[in-house]
């Protein structure tokens, strides 16, 4: 029987803990020691490998190297468009105008990003940017921003612990956030890291999803962690369906395909082979979207004259288009929307601008991008909602812990524009490093509840001593089937309230969860303890949904088609959880100052 | 492989002390790859299963192992590339210490990293723009491609089956990143000295057994360690800079 020993517990102790190493826990952690802080980085995988890595299109920022017309305030107003307004202003505000300096820090760490012909970084075409302002590295920006930024911190003497798994937050008495305890995956031991500050940086949810194109560590940890210790969750609810993940074959459903096929000149048609978007202009974006297939076709290379083509509405749009174009028939023969960029490019263009989709259809599916067309759609990829945050120092609602990235809610509104995550980590994480790092200089020494610790212990090794409970691997499968099917792209009241119903059943069936074998590395193990993040992360998005009678960006009501401006247009829901008890209240979405409101008054808004 | 064939798998399972190939029989569905498969296992058989794995599309080189003893990527072997009938064999990463099953521990690599030099970007021209052009950094995107799986050393036979070399032999992977600072436009940073003392370049012989194996086919003997090579050379076996070294009393 596993057991226990609280005199032989590991324990650490710094200034600032980052958990979670992907693009904005390393940016933190950067900033933290540039601050002084001694800093410790705690990540579930092996360094390296966080979700952050698969990011393929780029980092959107108004360098206005393509298009000098382009500045931050356009960019601002895109991402206020695309998000239906429901996202915090500020936090738009401060990603636009510092994107690009972050993207320039970068490069002198080492990043080595695409050119343009005068040699300054090139800007590619993305869904709802009105200019071409991705800053990208052909279709594997992620891995290039993980890399810089892993070296970066490594040249530090950053404090890394790898395949550490938190459990729970530490909390004094006053409740501030003191730290966090978690266990090796090798060894199954347990450890405690006492901190001054603690920033989350845990990234998303969408493996709580059958069809998602995120890895096994998105798993909720932070929003759970923050959640569990009292902080306020925002906006939980809108979850992004990417438009196009891979749907064939079976095995690789859902894992990304980059918007830099369409950004590239790739086309979305139907089994008629028509170009279908042009049917799903909302009228929000008729005045800047092309009607015809000819001035789409010329706006790739003239933005003054041309209207954006309809392919790249933000992706709330195309996804719900695709699933219509499917639901009426009109898809491909796996269930998808075909994706064409072979009758549109050269076989040579598109091995240079998107090589990794090469690689990945010809080797995953057979398929040769450059001479047949891909079929694709919709996949569970970003938590908008999130950790709710100070936009200017990302401290969460509770002392001690601040959020930054896909954990943090706000940035995105209800809809995020693709490019705009990579600067969120970038922008946020910077702020998150520094900020904490500024916290702890004035906290006093952290002071951890050794009951607190005991009690962490002893529910982790629960499902290692149960004889006979549920497979916790059928458990995840009901889930993930569970939020597919009732809290998927397309919701209704009926399917939310039973989706509710069967998370309390699945909830009960955890805690019978058994793992069989030994304490080390045990796959089926670390399940049943990640499971727990997912459920609470899981009734979040669906309570949140059921709540808000209206469809607008990442979250689409059957029930309620139409978006409701004047009144859920201007609130955030706010989840907390108290001792087990699961509570949502709306509350008045913050007000942006005249000076930006200006931006939105000509033309439709 | 048609659909709902059941497959053979013999996977090694054991700690860093003992171990030994268990037989699984398991389906595996049209389209599958080996770490499907895996994962049924786990899901099905043996829940306790350990494996490493991120992405499953080929872009952060977690799922390392030897399959049918070939160094590859679970994620990246389709099921169909096996007749029909056969046993697949997979066991972990020979190079590296086993901790379980699949998972070995990789840290050597972790700990040559944190020795590896950084660049030092030349700041930017009067016009406040660092240029590069895209046909000189053609090269340096090729060797950012590496998705660190640590295939290239694994295999790499300096120190497969010479542990004693690893404390003086960076290895493939490295000599990418001492190729990258090398060649970058704005890198002010001369890494020779490094590339031949720190990171051992000299005892490659060039005999390509990491570039056969890296799935991003980065040719990291051809255009990383032969010109890495060249450049050490020109530094170090230069009569000129040899005597002026001596005089000097530099290494």
């Amino acid at each position: 029987m596993a057991q226990f020993n609280p005199t032989d517990i590991e324990t650490h102790e710094f200034d600032v803990i980052v958990i979670g190493a992907g693009g904005a826990g390393l940016r933190a952690a950067i900033e933290s020691l540039a601050s002084g802080a001694s800093t410790a980085l705690i990540c579930k995988s092996l360094l390296g490998k966080a979700h952050t890595v698969m990011a393929e299109g780029g980092i959107a920022a108004a360098m206005g190297n393509v298009y000098p017309d382009d500045n931050w305030k356009v960019h601002f107003r895109d991402t206020m468009r695309g998000g239906k307004f429901l996202n915090n202003w500020r936090m738009a505000q401060l990603h636009a105008q510092e994107t690009p300096d972050r993207v320039l820090e970068l490069e002198e760490w080492g990043a080595v990003f695409d050119r343009t012909e005068d040699g300054r970084i090139l800007q590619r075409d993305f869904g709802g940017h009105r200019f071409a302002r991705l800053a990208h590295v052909g279709d594997r920006t992620g891995l290039e921003m993980i890399r810089t930024l892993q070296q970066r911190a490594v040249s530090l003497g950053t404090n890394v612990f790898m395949e550490c798994t938190i459990l729970s937050l530490l909390q004094d008495d006053s409740g501030q956030v003191v730290g966090a305890m978690g266990y090796w995956r090798e060894t199954g031991k347990f450890v405690v890291f006492k901190a001054k500050a603690t920033i989350l940086a845990t990234g998303g949810i969408g493996k709580s999803w059958k069809v998602a194109s995120n890895s096994w560590e998105c798993t909720g940890d932070g929003h759970a962690l923050a959640a569990w210790a009292g902080a306020d969750l925002i906006d939980m609810e809108f979850i992004q369906f990417h438009p196009t993940g891979m749907v064939w074959p079976p095995s690789v459903r859902g894992i990304l395909v980059t918007e830099g096929v369409r950004g590239d000149g790739g086309t979305l048609r139907n089994s008629d082979g028509k170009r279908f978007m042009f049917n799903y202009i909302p009228e929000m974006f008729r005045a800047e979207t092309a009607d015809t297939e000819e001035e789409a076709d010329r706006w790739y290379n003239d933005k003054k004259n041309a209207r954006r083509t309809p392919d790249l509405l933000p992706r709330d749009e195309v996804a719900r288009a695709i699933n219509s174009e499917i639901k009426a028939g009109r898809g491909s023969p796996h269930g998808g929307a075909f994706l064409d960029i072979y009758s549109r490019r050269t076989p040579e263009y598109i091995r240079r601008r998107l090589p990794s989709m090469y690689h990945q259809f010809k080797e995953l599916a057979g398929v040769d991008i450059t001479a047949e067309p891909m079929e694709v759609g919709p996949t569970c990829h970003y938590a908008m909602g999130g950790v709710r945050v100070d936009p200017d120092t990302t401290a969460t609602t509770i002392p001690g812990l601040f959020a930054c990235g896909e954990v943090a809610g706000g940035m995105h509104g209800s809809n995020r524009l693709g490019g705009n995550s990579l600067g969120d980590l970038l922008v946020f994480g910077r702020r998150a490093g520094s900020h904490a790092a500024q916290f702890a200089t004035s906290a006093s020494a952290p002071k951890a509840s050794e009951s607190q610790i005991s009690q962490i212990a002893k529910e982790a090794l629960e499902p290692l001593n149960r004889e006979g409970g549920e497979n916790p691997f059928d458990v995840l499968h009901n889930l993930q089937d569970t939020m597919q099917d009732l809290v998927g792209i397309i919701r209704k009241e009926s399917e939310l309230s039973e989706a509710l119903s069967k998370l309390d059943e699945l909830e009960e069936r955890r805690k019978k969860a058994a793992a069989g074998g030994n304490i080390q590395y045990n796959t089926g193990w670390h399940h049943a303890i990640d499971l727990k993040a997912q459920l609470t992360v899981s009734k979040a998005a669906a309570m949140s949904a059921l709540a808000r009678k209206e469809s607008r960006g990442g979250h689409t009501r059957d029930d309620y088609p139409a978006r409701d401006d004047e009144g859920f247009g201007k609130i955030n829901h706010v989840f907390r959880w108290n001792d087990g008890t699961a509570t949502l209240d709306p509350e008045t979405l913050p007000q942006m100052p005249p000076e930006l409101a200006e931006l939105f008054e000509e033309g439709t808004h | 492989m048609a659909s709902n064939d059941q497959v053979t798998v013999e996977l090694w399972r054991g700690d860093g002390k003992e171990g030994q190939f268990v037989e699984y029989k398991v389906d595996a569905m049209e389209g599958e790859v080996v770490l499907d498969v895996v994962h049924r296992i786990q899901a099905t058989h043996a829940n306790d299963l350990a494996v490493r794995w991120n992405c499953k599309a080929g872009k952060c080189g977690s799922c390392s192992a030897e399959i049918n003893g070939k160094p590859s990527l679970m994620c990246m072997t389709r099921m169909s590339t096996f007749e029909p009938g056969t046993t697949i064999t997979i066991s972990p990463m020979k190079t590296f210490p086993v901790i379980k099953d699949l998972v070995t521990d990789v840290s050597f690599n972790y700990e040559v990293a944190k020795k590896v030099p950084s660049l030092k970007i030349a700041p930017p021209g009067e016009d406040g723009v660092r240029r590069m052009y895209q046909k000189d950094i053609d090269r340096l995107q090729e060797y950012r491609k590496c998705i660190e799986c640590f295939l290239c050393q694994n295999v790499c036979h300096v120190i497969r089956d010479h542990e004693e070399n690893k404390k003086a032999f960076a290895g493939p992977r490295f000599f990418l990143r001492f190729a990258e600072m090398a060649m970058h436009p704005l890198n002010t940073e001369d890494v020779r000295t490094a590339a031949k003392d720190e990171g051992g370049i000299g005892f490659c012989n060039i005999t390509k057994c990491c570039t056969e194996v890296c799935p991003e086919h980065i040719k990291i003997t051809d255009n990383a360690i032969i010109p890495m090579k060249e450049r050490v050379a020109d530094v170090h076996y230069d009569p000129i800079r040899w005597i002026g070294r001596k005089i000097r009393g530099k290494k």
